[in-house]
């Protein structure tokens, strides 16, 4: 029984395509994405061009303007300046005032700290991703990662009867813990799939809202620090944290009595960062699954099983076995995120701690197309747009969720490529080759 | 058939160009009525497509479509039924709830008021069924009615819509040889009866037995015309590769050695209770090619992945020299030394978005020399890849091309050439040549041979009758999950296996 309806593929000459030297061939990987971001921005500018909040506009006053219409011609050159410092305000939140030198380190540091958790998470998902499974429990995962991670970091030395454990000892654990709570948060589902098919999609949701109570359930209970107003964890002990890079000593006063660590200490404003070693860490973890996914058989399994389970099956690769593989690492990789958090930033464990960083990272894998490399700028690009959200509110008035708009029409338009190919007419890449067509015709 | 006759159809310089393929290149031709005219060519020569255009499924970029001499335009099939124009695809498209005289008047109903008028259908049918000599039950079920009958629904389902002209698709690649004589028959009934026909098929045997006039398509292009008559299978052969092909397999006779692959007592229900395999015992020998012939769907398939390990079984033993492999782990059978080409190329052989020095290694990469330590030894994927895509011919621009995007006789050389070259012991094809170029029908051929005389126990099972014919030394027939029948190659004729595969025990071979 042959199929001629394939025939287009069939007939292809065989001496075509040219094994082009692909030296950009990233650009051709990152030019949807890249200009997905660019239409979101510029539909983000009109809408903040349209929707200025009228205290930022002179009032309309019919003795002034003849009509609405003249009104609103009047104000466009303020329209396109607020919509400027818009733009302005949230690269300034995100980057530092340029004008302004010594407000770089922060806002740079900022930028980096939002972006640590989604460069580990936006990994977990994209690990599945590659596997050909949908990991919405990412959020779940992290929450698990935070949750293992401060039980270890805020009493092990309690459960041993000592004061305080050294460094080697404890800062391991307490990563450990993290990680292997968000890789059995991973497994269930995982292992669901693989023996029952069950979908990770349905388990994985259910998963996040049984994270979320258990995580409520302790910090209100056992994990509750008594003699705090909010509902929190104890402070982690000093030697379980993760060293910030670079900021002024810390107030013990007003962390529980511990003392955090930094690998520099300096006493100029300036350099007072928040920045931690979750970033190396996040970096470090970039490396291990580009390497994994591209140098070694498990990475090859992973790919194969996600691209063609049937003849993964058939090449003898065990399908349970790397479903539960992936969603493990997956699940480890959201932890290390929680963990990082955690033992890295905020030093104790909140019930709000919440975020929907998990949420966020589903995005983050979908924007760099589940590259690994990819994900860093990605992540950056993420944690820029929450960074400068906030110095954006303040220097014009524009609401935050004008962010959350442009976030949203990225991932629009990476879901739906189609609409970007046809905006800015790219040819659906074919051997490896982008062609920009001029005309309006197909 | 004399020059003045007007031709019912005439097609002049169609040209149809796909992304990165020109599928029709400025084709014409002329039907006449009463005549049976051929379309030979391989997979992807583009039959299909032109046959596509004529129905109204696709709009051609260049040239023009006659009817009876007038310019036709043709935007879809009810254009093209309305025109006398008729097709039977190879997917049938039937209602298998309803009965034959339900399916064939579906969408064209006779009333009687609000009424369906039944009666009046049902005679129809029947008076048409006469006419042609398509016996068919009227008030039968469709689902329950093999395919050749099913089939004959659907050219009667044309034939209550007036055409006059009916192009059969691959008419006869889901039949018995029985069946496709049968179906022969009927194609002369309504030449015959002043219908032209339109044959569409890669079969070189069933052109010349059935044809009056045969056009070959090659890339595109009307490569030549040829008069079934005088033109040998050799010769038609050649023009459709564009080289002279061998098409009897060169081999010796069989020297076979000891039982490699003993099965024994198979059987297996599907997810509805049917039964797939019904106590299947075989037994392949090294330096043996043991044939199953049969028509699709009798449990072939269940067969070769049960001995694979991707099928579990709930009975039966399974033993490979020796040694018990019932429901192991398929990597585990495939080293201890079992190739395996499987029937669905695309979907189970080969990962088509991976490139072809990937796709090379799908079975080996974990092992020595491939992976060294934790990782990769590109540059033995490399090495491992440009020796086997020269030794197989895999026609190809680079070993980073993916394998989606060859041909499929070059996507089948590279499942070839990554098996063949492990250590086997024992080696499954099934359907090894399925769609695929001539050229590379010969190359497999010859290597399964080669792998047979290298001492391997060869099993193949292929629904085409002729390279099992051709290929094996002993020839298994299935049908409904039984093995119905085991014949050395010098007894297995067309006529004997044929029967077999449509499930009619000879009486004395019992």
């Amino acid at each position: 029984m042959s199929n001629e309806q394939q025939a287009p593929a069939e007939t292809k000459p065989t001496t075509e395509p040219k094994p082009s030297k692909r030296r950009f061939g990233w650009l051709n990987e990152a030019i949807v994405p890249l200009l997905a971001i660019l239409t979101a921005v510029l539909i983000g500018a009109v809408i903040v061009f349209v929707s200025i909040p009228s205290n930022k506009l002179p009032a309309f006053d019919l003795s002034l303007y003849g009509s609405r219409s003249d009104w609103f011609f009047s104000t466009l050159p303020e329209r396109l300046r607020v919509t400027l410092s818009a733009f302005t305000g949230l690269f300034s939140g995100a980057f530092g005032d340029w004008t302004n030198p010594s407000s770089i380190p922060v806002a740079m540091s900022n930028t980096l700290v939002e972006s640590t958790p989604y460069i580990l998470a936006g990994l977990a998902v994209a690990v599945t991703f590659k596997a050909g499974l949908f990991n919405v429990g990412a959020e779940g995962q992290l929450l698990m990662g935070a949750l293992g991670s401060v039980a270890v970091a805020a009493f092990m030395p309690q459960w041993f009867g000592v004061a305080s454990l050294p460094t080697i000892i404890h800062l391991p654990a307490a990563l450990l813990a993290g990680v292997i709570a968000g890789g059995l948060w991973g497994i269930i589902p995982g292992y669901l799939r693989a023996k029952t098919g069950a979908h990770e999609v349905i388990t994985t949701i259910m998963l996040n809202y049984i994270a979320l109570q258990v995580m409520d359930y302790l910090i209100n209970g056992v994990m509750k620090d008594k003699s705090a107003t909010l509902q929190r964890t104890p402070f982690i002990h000093e030697n379980a944290a993760l060293p910030r890079i670079i900021s002024k000593a810390t107030d013990p006063s007003l962390t529980g009595g511990q003392a955090y660590p930094r690998l520099f200490t300096t006493t100029s404003s300036t350099w007072d960062l928040r920045i931690h070693m979750g970033i190396v860490l996040a970096f470090l973890m970039v490396g291990f699954i580009w390497w994994l996914m591209n140098r070694t058989p498990k990475g090859f399994e992973i790919k194969t099983v996600g691209e063609n389970p049937e003849a993964a099956r058939y090449a003898g690769m065990s399908i349970t076995g790397t479903v539960v593989g992936a969603m493990g690492l997956s699940g480890a990789l959201a932890g290390l995120a929680g963990t990082s958090q955690v033992i890295g930033l905020e030093y104790n464990l909140k019930a709000v701690f919440s975020s929907g960083l998990g949420f966020d990272s589903l995005a983050i894998a979908l924007l760099a197309k589940s590259n690994p490399i990819a994900i860093v700028p990605a992540a950056l690009f993420w944690g820029a747009l929450r960074t400068g959200a906030g110095a954006m509110q303040v220097n014009t008035g524009i609401s935050i969720n004008l962010i959350q708009i442009i976030q949203a029409l990225v991932i629009m338009f990476i879901a739906a490529d189609q609409i970007v190919r046809w905006i800015y007419r790219i040819k659906q890449a074919e051997g490896g080759k982008i062609t920009f067509n001029r005309s309006w015709g197909k | 058939m004399t020059a003045n006759v007007v031709p019912a159809l005439e097609v002049r310089n169609i040209t149809k160009q796909f992304p990165g393929v020109l599928a029709n290149d400025h084709i014409s031709f002329t039907l006449l009525p009463g005549e049976i005219h051929a379309f030979l060519g391989e997979n992807g020569a583009g039959k299909s497509t032109l046959m596509n255009i004529l129905y109204g499924l696709y709009d051609p970029d260049e040239g023009e479509i006659l009817i009876n001499g007038k310019l036709a335009k043709i935007k879809n099939p009810a254009d093209a039924i309305g025109l006398g124009l008729g097709m039977v695809h190879q997917e049938y498209a039937l209602v298998d709830t309803l009965t034959v005289t339900e399916n064939i008047i579906l969408g064209t109903e006779l009333r009687k008021g609000p009424v369906l008028n039944a009666k009046e259908a049902s005679q129809r049918v029947r008076e048409l069924s006469e006419q042609y000599g398509l016996a068919v039950p009227p008030d039968a079920i469709v689902g329950d009615l093999p395919v050749g009958v099913q089939q004959r629904v659907e050219i009667l389902k044309a034939l209550y819509r007036n055409v006059n002209m009916l192009i059969l698709d691959e008419p006869t690649a889901v039949l018995t040889p029985q069946e496709a004589d049968d179906l022969f028959r009927v194609m002369r009934e309504l030449a015959d009866k002043g219908k032209a026909l339109i044959f569409i098929t890669h079969k070189l045997r069933e052109v010349r037995e059935v044809a009056d006039r045969i056009t070959v398509l090659r890339r595109g292009k009307v490569v030549g015309d040829a008069d079934p008559k005088t033109a040998s299978e050799g010769q038609l052969a050649a023009l459709m590769v564009g080289r002279d092909v061998v098409l009897k397999v060169d081999k010796t006779a069989a020297n076979p050695g000891d039982v490699v692959l003993k099965v024994r007592n198979l059987n297996l229900r599907d997810d509805r209770g049917l039964t797939v395999l019904d106590d299947v015992s075989i037994d392949v020998h090294a330096g043996e090619v043991l044939g199953i012939a049969g028509v699709q769907g009798n449990g072939q398939t269940e067969l070769v992945e049960a001995i694979t390990g991707l099928q579990a079984l709930p009975s039966g033993s399974i033993e490979l020299l020796g040694k018990d492999i019932t429901n192991r782990p398929p990597r585990s059978i495939t080293e201890q030394g079992v190739a395996y080409i499987p029937e669905d190329r695309k979907g189970t052989g080969l990962v088509l978005g991976y490139s072809i020095r990937d796709n090379l290694v799908l079975s080996t990469y974990y092992k020595p020399p491939f992976t060294k330590g934790l990782t990769f030894n590109d540059q033995a994927i490399d090495e491992n890849a440009k020796e086997l895509i020269e030794t197989f011919d895999v026609r190809t621009p680079s070993a980073t091309t993916t394998a989606g995007s060859l041909s499929g006789g070059n996507q089948q050389k590279i499942i070839v050439a990554r098996e063949f070259t492990r250590k086997n012991r024992l080696l499954i094809a099934s359907q090894p040549t399925r769609g695929i170029d001539v050229g590379s029908i010969e190359f497999i051929h010859n290597q399964i041979i080669k792998q047979r005389d290298a001492g391997l126990a060869v099993l193949l099972v292929s629904a085409e009758l002729d390279e099992v014919l051709a290929l094996a030394d002993r020839v298994a027939v299935m049908y409904h999950g039984k093995i119905v029948g085991i014949l050395p190659i010098a007894e297995a004729t067309r006529e004997r296996v044929g029967l077999l595969m449509a499930g009619i025990q000879e009486q004395a071979n019992v």
